[in-house]
């Protein structure tokens, strides 16, 4: 059985098995999407909306969506697009800190400048981040790509985020 | 009683495969009449706020709210008659016997009738389950989704099929915190994106476990929640105690044959698909001539795939009506069973899969 199936959270193995994972060095040279999309489902709509053709499903519409890295700019369209949510965009070539753009469809939206919290796959808190910006065009469909700042190192662990003023974690309430 | 009413096609139930079929029919000139038991036509679609899977040439994409009012509009535009707020109470050889508005019963003897009645929830028991706060998922995305009614604070799921996994991401959504989804096979059972999506979360799925027993006064107060063994049998000394005042059950459909089983057509035992099912052709006619069936009545799957078998049955009805060429009617028969069994492809659609071709051949066997 696979990690996923066991607990809901890739693995590393199985993150790095997924045709729509890009390697290490390519995030290292910019801004790319991850489609962290493991399992063969019925879904495609990444793969028309994907401006540069970089996404590949094909006939047979389970099969897995497979990322040609060198063509995708990491324009961050195909994120909102995904009904798995399961689509970001990394970017781990800065110095300063790494990129991670998160579909997210909670209300309010935070603001660009918002100091949040930055948690992984299984919801836990990793590290301080901040939001950069926030799309919600109507073309988003209500599920705004929010792009957050996080520190070096973090950019491949870092799925989500929470904004807690009082420093309660997510799940703690009640 | 008001005298018969004779509509070309009678439609029971304006769900996705409902309104489906209804705009295939009317596209050949059909009158269609649809009557549902509801205040408005959608059948679960109207609490679906997320972004449906499936191929992008059907939906994909969109929002099954969205893909409602669509729906709801096309069906308008072809002037399809909606009888709303009016179930259907019996069907006696052929005459259905609708409660119109609740107020007064009419007779129609349509020239075909499609049942596209839907499912309806499992549940499991435990002490304490007729307490207030404990529903089953459907439930729990009507007040929230369709009636904006924040029902708690803290809710415990059980079962991770997606139903269970999409309702509590939608729980999360309006503010009610999910202390944990419990389920009792080994593994998830609904896709890992999904999974992975309520993980992210922060919520916890819980495989090997069950629920022991809810506890509270009024209402739900708390759940206590257990491990199982292999043989699902609970294991004593594992109880944990969750704050909780809402238990959402999301334990499995079964289709609603009744309305089948009183027109008399043949059901079988499919557990595949969720439990007995009215046997049906590749066009979807029931053991009775001119009794369709579409949807989750003829075994728990997708609103996608209800849909598809929806207009297949809206053209099966037409083609019986003599309303449709024999070329067309061959052309778009072949384009939906080919799109059903594009959405009942890979690992996940498998199983569901063998089990319609089964029905199929069962209804070849012994109608054909």
């Amino acid at each position: 059985m696979t990690q996923l199936r066991r607990s809901g959270v890739l693995g590393e193995a199985e993150l790095s098995c997924c045709p729509g994972v890009p390697g290490a060095e390519r995030l290292a040279g910019g801004a790319c999407a991850v489609m962290e999309c493991s399992e063969e489902i019925p879904c495609n709509p990444c793969e028309a909306d994907c401006p540069r053709g970089a996404i590949c499903i094909g006939r047979d519409v389970t099969s897995r969506p497979t990322l040609d890295a060198k063509q995708c700019v990491g324009c961050g369209i195909c994120v909102p697009r995904c009904p798995g949510l399961a689509i970001f965009v990394v970017d781990l070539s800065r110095d300063d800190g790494d990129r991670v753009t998160i579909p997210y469809e909670f209300l309010p939206l935070p603001k660009a400048g918002d100091p949040v919290q930055g948690l992984d796959r299984e919801g836990a808190r990793t590290c301080n981040a901040k939001v950069l910006s926030v799309n919600a065009g109507a073309q988003n469909d209500r599920t705004a790509a929010v792009t957050l700042w996080v520190p070096k190192g973090f950019g491949m662990r870092v799925r989500f985020f929470k904004r807690e003023p009082k420093g309660v974690p997510h799940g703690a309430t009640g | 009683m008001k005298r018969t009413e004779v509509p070309d096609v009678l439609v029971v139930g304006g769900g996705p495969a409902g309104m489906a079929a209804a705009i295939v029919a009317s596209e050949y000139g059909a009158k269609v009449r649809i009557v549902d038991e509801n205040a408005w036509l959608g059948g679960q679609l109207v609490k679906q706020t997320h972004k449906f899977f499936g191929s992008a040439r059907h939906y994909a994409g969109s929002r099954g709210i969205d893909i409602c009012a669509r729906l709801v509009k096309e069906a308008e535009e072809r002037d399809v008659e909606v009888m709303l707020d009016s179930p259907v109470v019996g069907v006696f050889d052929g005459l259905v016997i609708v409660a119109e508005r609740q107020e007064r019963l009419a007779a129609m003897r349509p020239g075909c009738t499609i049942l596209a009645t839907g499912a309806g929830e499992n549940a499991i028991a435990f002490p304490g389950w007729t307490l207030p706060g404990v529903m089953t998922a459907g439930a729990a995305q009507t007040f929230v989704n369709v009636h904006r009614i924040r029902i708690g604070h803290r809710a415990v799921v059980a079962g991770s099929g997606n139903v269970g996994l999409i309702v509590a991401y939608q729980l999360e959504q309006v503010g009610i915190n999910v202390a944990a989804i419990v389920e009792a096979m080994p593994s998830i059972g609904g896709w890992g994106v999904h999974a992975a999506k309520v993980r992210k979360l922060g919520i916890p799925i819980l495989t090997g476990h069950t629920i022991a027993e809810a506890r509270g006064t009024e209402h739900v107060e708390s759940v206590t929640i257990q491990r199982v063994d292999k043989a699902f049998r609970p294991v004593s000394g594992t109880e944990e105690i969750l704050e909780a005042d809402i238990v959402c059950l999301a334990v499995g459909m079964n289709s609603r044959t009744r309305l089948a089983e009183m027109a008399g057509c043949t059901l079988m035992h499919v557990p595949a698909l969720g439990g007995k099912v009215p046997v049906h052709s590749a066009g979807m006619e029931t053991s009775i001539p001119g009794f369709f069936v579409a949807g989750d009545i003829s075994g728990i799957e997708e609103a996608s795939t209800a849909i598809e078998e929806g207009r297949l049955a809206g053209l099966s009805a037409a083609r019986t009506l003599e309303a449709v060429s024999g070329v067309e009617y061959e052309e778009r028969r072949s384009a939906y069973i080919e799109a059903l069994a594009e959405l009942r492809s890979g690992p996940f659609g498998l199983a569901r899969r063998e089990a319609k071709e089964e029905v199929v051949k069962s209804h070849e066997r012994r109608y054909a």
